[in-house]
């Protein structure tokens, strides 16, 4: 079909305007997903415009790519062959904006920088410190299921989406949830978008909860030898009456790739010889409060640090940790051109044996790696080969080892981002798990003509 | 019903495991709401197995089910609207496993909420949603509600402490959805399953997050000369950021009620209390207290008074949580609402209250977690009285649309169940329902599980709605 020429691109500059539908392949270009780019995208202006697009494709049989800033293109999700990009950048209004009952609603293509200055206004935020934060939006940030350090206190988008509105696979604009704090009206659907990656419908609009700022916030770096005294001062933690922001363990290349620089830049405590020394282990928790407040977490993680090495960073050196942290994905990507980041998660009590298998099979392979461990029990391990066959098929042989572990262990693994030429190569694997019907049925629902190209389902056999 | 398949049940779950005569389904045809639905038969499955089996039985012989945990529900949720089995959770209450290194419990639905807390206290752990009826209640039934309660205001309703769920579906399909470890992959089932008001299927395993005790808490009860300025309160503290525990209301009228049943020390003659709590560590809680003691004192609270201990901040707890059951000592009978409102129109929501209250002469009590601006009116009449009956059912609606106008909800933690199903298109559209129609035809595609709730019949929502008159008046929650 040649979009250009033919009725359907008529149609859809009917429903848009003439400005809105671009075909030009050069501007195409930044709707590249996989190598694939689509025959033309589309930037509808309202929601209502959404739903006629999904209907005008509903109807013509196109398959749609929900797309936002584009900064989700190396995640690892399946996407056949798609005609139409529906890019809902122009979505990006504040809605509403109660800040005295904490709840926000948006529409789906803000920024979410441009979200936070809203907030920020009034002394609020949100907890998303996801990657690509300057240019991500919050319909990308919902629909792929990112998660921030931040949910070691505040919980994931589950935790605070209280409702949404969006357009199903038929051109259907349909709400669930509300705009209150507490709500059991109806079913929970907007649930079934986070993580879906835009498999069940477009999203157009989200409600938040909103959270106050904090007080000052503090952050403190603990270096260990290994994984398994990190992890030591996580479990103290985890069992103690402190109540962190964020817990994280990087190990020692994911330390260089993530606040590497930053040390080297001076931007973290001069006086601490600690924070110089980043060939550890390193375990990040970072905490707020009042003045006495702050004294207690610091006596305290003092104390469950036992052997490891110790500094504190100023509350500028821990914005600029705290800024960095989300960004160890996009970091590791950047940093081989044939990486790969493998998304473990498990009990917190099987974390040491998770990282210590998955990097015995690394360094088994010879290949490079980096990981970072949140509190919680979300791994983010990345392989970070060279990019000839050879070591492409040692870290292929990695991965496989890794998923072959998690068939015999409790939790799941993922190739969350990676390079395009995974994409290429990365193949259903077989799973036990006997939900995968129920959600396939849950697609047909929302979207009975596939019309959305993602397909995360497509993962598993 | 078909005497074969009592047969079938009773050779498949004993004797003792159905009762099917209509003295023994009596106490079934209720739960803590003010509807009836009487069941042709119940059954007491004792393990996961004859859930699949009593399920099978059922399909076989398109029979309706519903699941059942203490019938402490306030919506209809556990009565079986178009009668066929109900399926009691009662004897399936084990807590399978304590996790306590990865603060995870694995327990059956029958379990108590109160008990899991009880179990794991001396870990230093609970289990944090805790409905008022936590002593009863029943954490399937939780599940299929997504309950909350008072301390939900900081630690969140029960969808945000399950993790995963095993159920089975009305096909007799055994499922597992979700994982213990964190973010599994795929479309969230579980958080979709949690809330659907036993629509989608029958929960028989939960695996649920525990949560660390805090190390102190404080327990402060503002009084009040005026209603007004009680909510002003609410809203201060909300906006200036504080998230205090649980910060819970009663107007002067459940105070009295209150007062005279539990004597806790409520002030007889005061228009309003506030009971909040702030809890963590020590250092914070001494803070917090001192930032709320000073909204409470600009908006003109009376007296501020804090708890001196566990025992007497446990019996103002009691008070609180024991308001609905003290509402039963004084009136015949009561219907409570569950509305929800931003909680900045909380002070504008309880003046269209008292409006209300004096349009249809009857007093509405009012007790409810302010914090989350989830309204509990609680309206009393005489149910021998046809007028009274139908002019509570009217104030309630009242009430009802005017949370709608403010932006807010129908229902925030007691379910639609079969008693707001009517009010579903007050919220939402025709293609809404539609949606989460077909979603639970996905689990569901029979309709004979849990029959008749959350979605309206075809009656407009517009039509006079007469319910009907219970048999003898349920003390409900």
């Amino acid at each position: 079909m040649s979009l250009a020429a033919s009725a359907i691109s008529e149609n859809l500059r009917a429903i848009v305007g003439p400005q809105q539908v671009i075909t030009d392949s050069e501007r195409l270009r930044r709707y590249l997903i996989g190598g694939k780019t689509p025959k033309a995208a589309v930037r509808p202006g309202s929601d209502q415009e959404v739903a006629e697009i999904v209907r005008l494709a509903f109807v013509e049989k196109l398959r749609l790519m929900p797309t936002g800033a584009g900064t989700k293109r190396d995640m690892n999700i399946p996407v056949g062959e798609y005609d139409l990009a529906l890019d809902v950048g122009r979505l990006d209004q504040v809605v509403a904006y109660d800040p005295g009952d904490l709840t926000l609603s948006v529409a789906a293509g803000l920024p979410l920088s441009r979200l936070a200055r809203a907030l920020a206004e009034h002394q609020q935020f949100l907890p998303l410190a996801v990657p690509f934060l300057n240019r991500a939006t919050v319909g990308g940030t919902i629909a792929s299921g990112v998660d921030s350090p931040l949910r070691q206190f505040y919980g994931t988008v589950r935790d605070y989406v209280l409702g949404m509105e969006f357009v199903t696979g038929e051109g259907q604009l349909v709400k669930s949830g509300g705009r209150v704090v507490k709500n059991v009206s109806g079913y929970d659907l907007h649930k079934l978008m986070i993580g879906s990656f835009g498999s069940l419908g477009v999203i157009t609009k989200v409600n938040f909860r909103t959270f106050p700022v904090v007080a000052a916030t503090r952050a403190l770096l603990a270096l260990f030898a290994s994984a398994r005294d990190a992890v030591g001062m996580r479990h103290r933690i985890a069992q103690s009456s402190l109540r962190p922001l964020t817990l994280e363990i990087f190990s020692p290349v994911a330390a260089q790739l993530v606040f590497g620089d930053l040390v080297a830049r001076g931007e973290t405590d001069p006086r601490s010889a600690a924070a110089r020394e980043i060939s550890h282990w390193a375990l990040v928790v970072s905490f707020a409060g009042a003045g006495r407040v702050l004294e207690r977490y610091e006596r305290e993680l003092r104390q469950f640090a036992g052997g490891g090495q110790v500094a504190l960073l100023d509350e500028t050196s821990t914005a600029g940790m705290l800024a960095r942290m989300p960004e160890f994905s996009p970091l590791a990507l950047a940093s081989s051109p044939a990486a790969v980041v493998l998304r473990m998660n498990v009990l917190p009590g099987e974390m040491v044996q998770a990282l210590g298998e998955t990097a015995f099979a690394a360094a088994n392979q010879e290949v490079r790696w980096a990981a970072i461990a949140r509190g919680v029990g979300a791994i983010d391990f990345a392989l970070l080969p060279g990019r000839d066959d050879e070591a492409l098929g040692r870290a292929g042989r990695v991965i496989d080892n890794v998923f072959e572990a998690f068939e015999r262990r409790a939790g799941s693994v993922t190739i969350r981002w990676c390079a395009d030429m995974w994409k290429e190569t990365t193949r259903a694997r077989k799973t036990s798990r006997n939900d995968l019907e129920v959600m396939r049925r849950i697609k047909h629902t929302f979207d009975p003509s596939r019309v959305f190209a993602p397909d995360p389902l497509a993962a598993w056999t | 019903m078909d005497s074969r398949l009592v047969d079938d049940l009773k050779k498949l779950l004993g004797r003792q495991g159905v009762l099917h005569q209509p003295e023994d389904l009596l106490l079934y045809e209720y739960d803590g709401s003010v509807e009836v639905a009487r069941p042709d038969c119940v059954v007491f499955p004792a393990s996961t197995a004859d859930v699949v089996e009593t399920v099978r039985l059922a399909a076989r012989h398109h029979v309706p089910l519903t699941g059942r945990g203490a019938g402490t529900g306030l919506s209809g949720g556990a009565l079986a609207r178009e009668g066929g089995i109900v399926i009691s959770f009662a004897r399936m209450n084990r807590i399978v496993e304590i996790d306590a290194e990865n603060q995870r419990a694995r327990v059956e639905p029958g379990v108590v909420n109160a008990d899991l807390s009880l179990a794991v206290r001396h870990l230093g752990l609970h289990f944090a949603p805790d409905p008022s009826s936590q002593k009863a209640c029943t954490i399937g039934g939780n599940v299929s509600e997504n309950s909350g309660g008072p301390h939900t205001l900081a630690y969140g309703v029960t969808t945000n402490h399950v993790l995963a769920l095993e159920v089975v579906l009305p096909s007799g399909e055994l499922m597992r959805l979700g994982s213990a470890a964190v973010d599994p992959p795929g479309y969230d089932l579980t958080a979709v399953f949690v809330g659907s008001e036993g629509t989608f299927g029958l929960v028989t395993e939960i695996t649920v997050r525990l949560t660390r005790l805090p190390e102190t808490a404080k327990t402060l009860l503002a009084v009040y000369d005026l209603v007004d300025d009680a909510t002003q309160t609410v809203a201060e503290i909300t906006s200036r950021g504080i998230t205090p525990a649980a910060c819970e209301m009663m107007d002067g009228w459940t105070i009295r009620a209150v007062e005279e049943y539990v004597h806790a020390g409520f002030p007889l003659d005061a228009a309003a209390v506030l009971l909040i709590e702030v809890d963590g560590l020590v250092e914070v809680v001494e803070a917090e207290a001192e930032a709320v003691a000073e909204v409470c004192e600009k908006h003109r609270a009376r007296s501020i008074r804090v708890a001196r201990d566990d025992r007497e901040r446990d019996l103002l707890w009691k008070g609180r949580k024991n308001a609905f059951g003290a509402v039963g000592r004084v009136s015949p009978s009561y219907y409570t609402q569950d509305g929800v409102i931003p909680r900045t129109k909380l002070p504008a929501t309880l003046r269209r209250i008292g409006e209300i209250s004096r349009k249809y002469n009857l007093a509405i009590g009012n007790v409810f977690h302010a914090g989350d601006g989830n309204l509990h009116p609680i309206i009393l009449f005489d149910r021998r009285n046809t007028k009274q009956f139908q002019d509570a059912v009217s104030a309630a609606d009242e009430i009802i649309e005017f949370c709608i106008s403010t932006g807010g909800s129908i229902t925030g933690e007691h379910g639609v169940g079969m008693e707001k199903d009517r009010l579903m298109p007050l919220l939402f559209s025709e293609a809404d329902l539609e949606m989460m129609k077909r979603v639970r035809n996905v689990f569901n595609p029979t309709g004979l599980l849990n029959p008749g709730k959350i979605f309206p019949s075809s009656k407009g929502c517009g039509e006079i709605y007469v319910r009907p008159q219970p048999a003898q008046t349920v003390p409900s929650r």
